[in-house]
């Protein structure tokens, strides 16, 4: 792999990772101050991106990521209002159960309303086009320039000058800038802020946060609310820069789960770790073309396909990428059970 | 129904066919029936908008060629059953369809769901003789349905994986400027053999050209395609070849927009219902496909189209269904029955006019003989148009090749009754 492709891959799978942090941020916050997996936490991302494109239509994009992670928050908040809280006192399971069964009712909602088929949702003009390009050139090796590259720079005049020009897209830097601000404005939340400190004390000793005079159910819808207007910005984010259909909530679903458990259940800055990691590991598992066929090649064993189990040694590198954060996942469980990050054991 | 009533059933029904008889004179037997057909496909799920569509195409085709415009005289009912895109849903609904009488079978998204109708019907018309089912499959396009696995009772009216690679390569082999090809599909049975074809055709007529990458992506999975882009890339590849539909297409094409990647993408599907949406405006000249039509082929199958925008506001995209009425109408009239057997028997090597050109059913696999197309994404112009879903683009015709060209040998040696 040459310096550009390293450099573009590299990009590409951190702004890839830090759109799964905006995801998996509020998923595993709400599971550190509630103790509730929410299942339907993808579900708030898809609803995200289909408010987001509605208003977007109307007043335009800006608007939209600014107005659709508050109308999520608010569905949030009163889903935690007028029925997590309901079956809280039954226990955790019920609770899973109830999240489980609001992914499936804003799954078919979204489809009644919206029908089946990919909306028209795209970045705004501002967000279109390259943030920069990256040129390699034979001679001078690797450079950038802001914005689209002038033709004469990316095509050579002479035959011994090899020019390469790369764009990367303005809305995977705008992805990234959005999911670090994130990051820093939820740390500071919690840390910093007379609420944030409200919110940990609620965790650990509720009595006794309520005994102070502070209405902790209604903290707890705001955690909830909290958690899953990030879960919609992402979605503004995610769905305008991919694609805006019932199926994203179910495309997302799993992995913001292995970014949880593989940073660690509850933890943020391990959620922060684990996505970018994932992020790149998939990105440049798909850029190797290497097999165990490979591996075996260069041990000095040359197998067929008549060999035995020849269909598992060609598979490459690149074919199994989608599937790698899943064994992450259980080699995690296996070795770490707590995670990267994480606090407690199992 | 009590025996006396169901006696006064049948004398009313002799009388009034008696009647009809009279008044038509000499027409034919089968002149005047309704013909149900059973649509067996998506129609919920995430293919479901497509599923949607083209049950609308059969539809108003089957409407446009039944009746008065029929020469059998036969009317045509679509029945829609729902599969789920699942093989074994597909089979509850064949079980459904025959239950309810219907002797014709439409099937196409999906080779897996077609072989497995095709299965089901062979064993269902060896055990149940008089209730013989026919299966015209108008988009199911792996090439083992009419070759290892052909059945007597199924009949294809797309062309399959090979015939379209032949006619793309065929295409390649003039355009001098191809130096490095990148294969990227979908790893499931369709998209390995758009790889595999691709790679022995080309290898053929332009063994000069490079394969620079041969990628196989899970089907329906993979959202930010940034990465199989950034490997094109570096692969130095001037095109690429690629037999993904749907989504999987559309956020490669975008995908490779957004990096500037500057290839010509050869594509199976990119004229498929809601894909020229998703693509959008831009890459004038860089996006091709092959099908058995495009959208700016002047005469009948543009008036459908246009019949079918004003109608549904949609695009009429499935053009195999085009030929798809017409030939079982002519098959019907020839046999002067709407009696499967005979209609399947008429069927063989049968040959109609259709928008481009003479049409054959081919005897010996039952594989429509017909023209295909290579068209590319352009801005509308005075020739050519089409406004393709509304978005200021159009399919601007590159070349048409006649049957003989694209048509490839079969190894079917199928069990006739």
């Amino acid at each position: 792999m040459d310096a550009s492709t390293v450099a573009i891959s590299l990009l590409n799978g951190v702004s890839y990772g830090l759109l799964l942090f905006m995801l998996s941020s509020g998923l595993t916050l709400i599971f550190s101050m509630m103790g509730v997996l929410n299942f339907a936490h993808a579900s708030f991302y898809m609803l995200g991106a289909y408010f987001g494109y509605m208003v977007a239509h109307q007043v335009g994009f800006w608007w939209g990521l600014l107005l659709a992670p508050l109308l999520v928050g608010l569905v949030g908040a009163g889903f935690e209002r007028y029925c997590l809280r309901k079956v809280h006192k039954f226990g955790h399971v019920p609770e899973l159960l109830v999240t489980f069964g609001l992914s499936y009712v804003l799954l078919e909602l979204v489809q009644l309303i919206w029908g089946r088929g990919a909306m028209d949702f795209g970045p705004p003009p501002a967000l279109q086009g390259p943030l920069f390009t990256l040129i390699d050139s034979s001679r001078d090796g690797l450079g950038a320039v802001i914005g689209q590259a002038a033709p004469a720079l990316c095509k050579s005049a002479v035959a011994e000058l090899t020019l390469r020009c790369t764009q990367f897209p303005a809305m995977r830097g705008f992805m990234m800038a959005m999911a670090l601000l994130m990051l820093a404005s939820v740390w500071l939340l919690l840390t910093r802020t007379r609420i944030g400190l409200v919110i940990q004390a609620a965790l650990t000793h509720p009595q006794v946060v309520e005994s102070l005079g502070h209405n902790v159910p209604r903290v707890f819808m705001l955690v909830f609310g909290g958690g899953a207007a990030l879960a919609g910005l992402a979605g503004v984010i995610g769905g305008s820069a991919f694609v805006t259909e019932p199926g994203m909530a179910a495309a997302v679903g799993s992995i913001s789960f292995v970014v949880v458990v593989v940073g660690g259940m509850g933890s943020l800055a391990g959620a922060f770790l684990a996505s970018l990691l994932i992020g790149v590991l998939q990105t440049f598992a798909v850029a190797i073309d290497a097999s165990l066929l490979s591996v075996f090649q260069a041990l000095g064993v040359t197998l067929t396909p008549q060999s035995p189990g020849y269909p598992l040694w060609k598979l490459t590198l690149s074919q199994v990428a989608p599937i790698l954060p899943y064994l992450l996942l259980v080699l995690m469980l296996v070795l770490r059970p707590k995670g990267l990050l994480g606090t407690r054991e199992g | 129904m009590t025996p006396t009533r169901r006696t006064l059933m049948v004398a009313i029904e002799i009388a009034t066919a008696l009647a009809l008889c009279g008044v038509a004179g000499l027409a034919a037997a089968q002149s005047g029936e309704t013909v149900k057909v059973a649509y067996i496909d998506p129609l919920s799920g995430s293919f479901a908008n497509i599923g949607q569509n083209i049950l609308k195409t059969h539809q108003l085709l089957s409407q446009r060629f039944g009746g008065k415009a029929n020469p059998a005289g036969v009317k045509f009912e679509i029945v829609p059953f729902d599969n789920k895109a699942s093989p074994q849903e597909s089979l509850n609904a064949l079980k459904a369809a025959i239950d309810q009488d219907i002797r014709y079978v439409v099937q196409g998204q999906g080779s897996g769901a077609a072989a497995a109708l095709i299965d089901a019907i062979a064993k269902h018309n060896e055990r149940n003789p008089g209730k013989e089912v026919v299966l015209l499959n108008y988009a199911a396009v792996d090439p083992d349905l009419t070759n290892s696995k052909c059945s007597y009772w199924h009949f294809r009216f797309d062309a399959d994986t090979s015939m379209k690679m032949e006619a793309f390569t065929t295409y390649m082999k003039d355009e001098k400027n191809i130096r490095a090809v990148y294969l990227i599909n979908q790893n499931y049975s369709h998209g390995q053999q758009v790889s595999r074809y691709a790679k022995e055709m080309l290898a053929r007529k332009r063994p000069d050209v490079k394969i620079v990458g041969d990628d196989l992506h899970p089907l329906g999975q993979v959202k930010d395609f940034a990465p199989y882009v950034a490997k094109i890339k570096a692969s130095g590849a001037d095109s690429v070849i690629t037999g993904n539909w749907g989504q999987d297409l559309s956020l490669l094409i975008k995908a490779g927009k957004d990096a500037g990647l500057d290839v010509t993408w050869y594509t199976y599907y990119a004229g498929a219902a809601g894909t020229p949406t998703a693509i959008g405006p831009g890459s004038d000249g860089k996006i091709k496909f092959v099908y058995v039509a495009h959208p700016n082929i002047p005469g009948d199958l543009a008036k459908a189209q246009e019949e079918f925008r004003s109608k549904f506001n949609e695009d009429l995209s499935t053009a195999t269904v085009y030929n798809l009425y017409p030939m079982l109408a002519a098959a019907m009239a020839k046999a002067k029955s709407t009696d499967p057997v005979k209609v399947a028997a008429a069927m063989e090597g049968l040959s109609i006019k259709s928008h481009s050109g003479d049409v054959q059913m081919r005897a010996t696999d039952h594989q429509l003989q017909q023209a295909l197309y290579i068209a590319k994404w352009q801005k509308i112009d005075a020739k050519y148009k089409y406004n393709v879903e509304n978005t200021g683009y159009t399919w601007g015709q590159e070349k048409m090749y006649e049957p003989y060209v694209a048509s490839t040998p079969t190894s079917c040696q199928m069990k006739r009754p």
